[in-house]
């Protein structure tokens, strides 16, 4: 019976029919989320809402000072996560058959810390980054907080996307007698680079997202920061102090949850191009 | 690889260039004061708002100051002040017997009102009858002259402020409390009483007035026949208030102590009526 | 590095959990009359279940509709229709999970109220966090398709399989490493989610018997007994969260070693 054209067509009718069904689903949730943050939030952005400080606990006034410490502390993050994750991917793709063990090592390592729960992360960040290693409530220490949580996310991602890359390349890379610096760096990581920009974006979210890390790590000050040492206050901490503490604040927390948004969607698309910058072409050849 | 990694670079130093840039080109007040240094003040998330409101005028008057606002929780600035982690503490309560060590600088003054959804017809509860739905023991609206619709009981976490005060009132005893909802912040439990026409919660006047008057569905009931509102706590007729508190170690410093002076002058009552407290100061 | 970094990481944990542990050894954790810190009860039960419950609730929804999402991207949708639906997916996964318990408080909570009071609950919790992990499970799998040969689909047509066949039988089949990589990332995720549960399901401390029961996640509870434990109350806290930790540990090795670990030869 599964032979007969018939059923064939059926099944694959009901599939697609319940895959568009799925996503839009999705799609409509997401519209019902957002809808509500364009309408509560957007009636809020203005010019001086973008450049000013906050006034009257953040109900009023402007949200730059957050704005420059969330972009801060991503990019220490990202500055952090990113060279080691990388790091550890190649590793892990290329090694494995040299250092069996300690591959393993490393990977159960990161399952681990991947596993950790981002408020058990904060605590940690804010005994080792804040005390021990004496930052304080700074962006460096946020950064270096969020660092750790998006390692796990996006070593994995980046692992697969070397892993898939076929032998081949690696084969008529060591033909030609390339080093294996060369070899990575003008082959492999081209080739892996959307699924290592991918991994990027997963780590970008998870970071921009987190909240109660860092009000443990960076703080509450909604003072523009002078320097990395300074407390500064993320969008997300902006969003929660304005959603769950401070009366009236609803609408400013909206707005601001809008801008969260466009950040997202700004990084996003600043890694997509960089990421089509080094990737090679896609072959349509088998 | 380099390619990849300058290609991020020049956003993050755009960054930190327009950081100070737009600092660096701030504007100093003529006749400014020379007082230089970091204050750090941790503690009570309820004070918080007010206290950043209040160290933002007080940079202003003295720039080359900088005073850190964290939050953390009443106990966080207690430890923290006590430790020297902080060089001031907000608490939002008094403090306790175990905390002589520490001198309190009253701030403003705020009351707990229960509230319920603005809907609920039921305009007022005596105190046995609030003791009884806590308890469990009433779980009905219809029990104590309302509609049959079940009573959704929402209580803050243990440790906070406003629990420790409500039980005490009340003499309930925490563990006897039965729940439906455990909430963390003031506005968490509004949010919940606002979505759900059965809730019944306990919150602080100031931030209850504010969102009343901002059309958030809930109402404050009356406490032994005494209206809940900030000029009841004001006149002190109100029974269950608490003063918001500034606490430091046995002797503050002399930047510690001029900012606690101008929290409690008549220069910063109005970002106390702002954030909805009720001023200490005529 | 990532070793050393979790070394430290673990042994904090274990240094800050230690303290109750030795006064009032580890079976309390589980025999005790409920969570009352103040009076030395520390049973966790209630709060292990009600993390599992919620984690796995998340999950069973993210797993068919993630993957659904991912296949639909890559294989049903016309061009212009999937890169915008791959824009959604990243977007929402970058929505801070206080906007989300935010959003789920003011708007899911008093839905389900009306259906069931209190509205605050397991039910919540579940959709919140299915959200949540759904784009982690769909831009994973969209990877892992995505580095499938390409050979794979066009073999797979010279069969003259349908399209769902190809999908099914083909190509889920083939990047079922990578996609299961992320259904565990995403199962992390849920497990260790802090703000949006704590908005949502109530946090009373019991066991959910039905949906719609209040429950409290053991990283709630951290999240909003941290700041006022002291002594051997936050010592138990940190239990809870080594607890947490081991579990998660424990799934993913699992799940590794059942099914052929990643670093399984090519």
């Amino acid at each position: 019976m599964t032979a007969d054209p018939g059923y064939r067509k059926t099944v694959d009718r009901i599939a697609a029919t319940g895959l568009w069904l799925a996503a839009g689903l999705v799609c409509a949730t997401f519209g019902l989320l957002v809808a509500d943050i364009i309408r509560y939030g957007v009636g809020e952005l203005s010019w001086e809402y973008f450049t000013g400080v906050p006034a009257d606990a953040g109900r009023a006034g402007g949200i730059a000072p957050v704005l420059v410490s969330t972009v801060l502390i991503l990019m220490v993050c990202l500055g952090a996560a990113v060279p080691v994750g990388l790091a550890a991917a190649v590793f892990l793709a290329e090694c494995a058959r040299r250092y069996g063990p300690v591959v393993r090592g490393v990977r159960h390592s990161l399952n681990l810390l991947a596993g950790m729960p981002s408020i058990v992360i904060g605590l940690f960040g804010n005994a080792f980054f804040s005390v021990v290693l004496g930052l304080g409530f700074s962006i460096l220490a946020g950064g270096l907080t969020l660092a750790c949580m998006v390692l796990p996310i996006f070593v994995r991602t980046a692992e697969q996307a070397l892993r898939a890359v076929p032998d081949d390349y690696r084969m008529q890379a060591a033909a030609l007698g390339l080093s294996l610096r060369t070899t990575l760096v003008r082959v492999l990581l081209p080739v892996a680079m959307p699924g290592i920009a991918a991994g990027l974006i997963l780590g970008i979210g998870r970071a921009v997202a987190e909240t109660a890390a860092l009000v443990f790590t960076s703080g509450y000050v909604d003072r523009m920061p002078e320097s990395l040492f300074d407390s500064g206050r993320a969008l997300s901490v902006h969003i929660f102090d304005l959603a769950m503490n401070v009366p009236g604040g609803d609408r400013r927390a909206y707005a601001a949850a809008l801008v969260l948004l466009g950040v997202l969607v700004v990084s996003y698309a600043v890694v997509q191009a960089v990421s089509r910058r080094i990737a090679p072409p896609r072959e349509h050849a088998l | 690889m380099s390619d990849r990694l300058l290609s991020f670079l020049p956003g993050g130093w755009f960054w930190i260039a327009a950081t100070v840039i737009l600092f660096g080109g701030g504007c100093d007040e003529p006749g400014a004061s020379s007082m230089t240094g970091r204050l750090v003040v941790t503690g009570s998330s309820t004070v918080a708002p007010l206290a950043v409101e209040i160290a933002r005028r007080f940079e202003a008057r003295h720039p080359g100051v900088k005073v850190d606002v964290q939050t953390g929780g009443s106990s966080r600035g207690i430890a923290d002040t006590r430790r020297g982690l902080a060089d001031i503490g907000m608490v939002s309560r008094d403090l306790k017997p175990g905390e002589r060590d520490l001198i309190a600088y009253p701030l403003a003054r705020d009351g707990i009102a229960v509230i319920v959804h603005a809907d609920n017809p039921v305009t007022a509860l005596s105190h046995d009858q609030i003791v009884a739905v806590y308890r469990g023991e009433i779980d009905n609206w219809r029990q104590v002259g309302g509609p049959d619709r079940p009573i959704t009981v929402v209580n803050k976490a243990h440790g906070r402020s406003t629990l420790e005060l409500f039980v005490a009132y009340f003499g309930l005893d925490e563990g006897a409390i039965a729940a439906d909802v455990v909430i963390g912040d003031n506005e968490q439990g509004i949010k919940t009483v606002a979505g759900n026409p059965g809730a019944i919660g306990y919150v602080s006047i100031g931030t209850a007035e504010f969102d009343i008057a901002h059309g958030v569905s809930i109402k404050m009931l009356p406490l032994e026949g005494i209206a809940a509102d900030s000029a009841a706590v004001a006149g002190g007729r109100y029974p269950l208030s608490r003063t918001l508190n500034l606490v430091t170690r046995r002797e503050p410093g002399a930047l510690a102590r001029e900012f606690i002076a101008f929290s409690r002058s008549k220069a910063v009552q109005d970002l106390v009526h702002q954030q909805s407290f009720v001023s200490l100061v005529e | 590095m990532s070793g050393g970094l979790l070394l430290l990481m673990v042994a904090f944990v274990v240094a800050e959990a230690v303290p109750v542990v030795r006064q009032y050894g580890l079976v309390v954790f589980f025999t005790d009359e409920g969570w009352y810190p103040a009076a030395g009860q520390f049973n966790l039960a209630p709060m292990i279940t009600g993390t599992l419950w919620a984690g796995f609730g998340a999950l069973l929804a993210a797993v068919p509709l993630g993957l659904a999402s991912a296949v639909f991207c890559r294989f049903y949708a016309p061009g212009t229709v999937a890169a915008v639906y791959e824009r959604v997916l990243e977007v929402l996964g970058g929505i801070p999970s206080v906007v989300f318990g935010f959003w789920g408080l003011v708007v899911l909570v008093p839905l389900i109220n009306q259906w069931q009071p209190p509205g605050a609950s397991l039910l919540a919790g579940v959709l919140v966090l299915t959200l949540m992990i759904l784009p982690t499970v769909s831009l994973t799998a969209l990877a892992a398709l995505d580095a499938l040969p390409p050979g794979y689909r066009l073999n797979a047509a010279a069969l003259g399989l349908s399209r769902w066949t190809t999908v099914w039988r083909v190509m889920l089949p083939a990047a079922r490493v990578g996609i299961l990589g992320g259904v565990l990332l995403a199962l992390a995720r849920a497990l260790g989610e802090t703000m949006a549960v704590l908005m949502v399901t109530g946090n009373v401390v019991r066991h959910a018997q039905s949906l719609f029961d209040p429950v409290r996640t053991l990283t709630a509870n951290i999240a909003l007994e941290m700041a006022y434990a002291l002594g051997s109350h936050r010592s138990a806290l940190f239990v809870s969260g080594l607890l947490l930790l081991i579990v998660v540990a424990v799934l993913l090795w699992l799940a590794e070693t059942c099914t052929g670990s990643p670093a399984g030869d090519r």
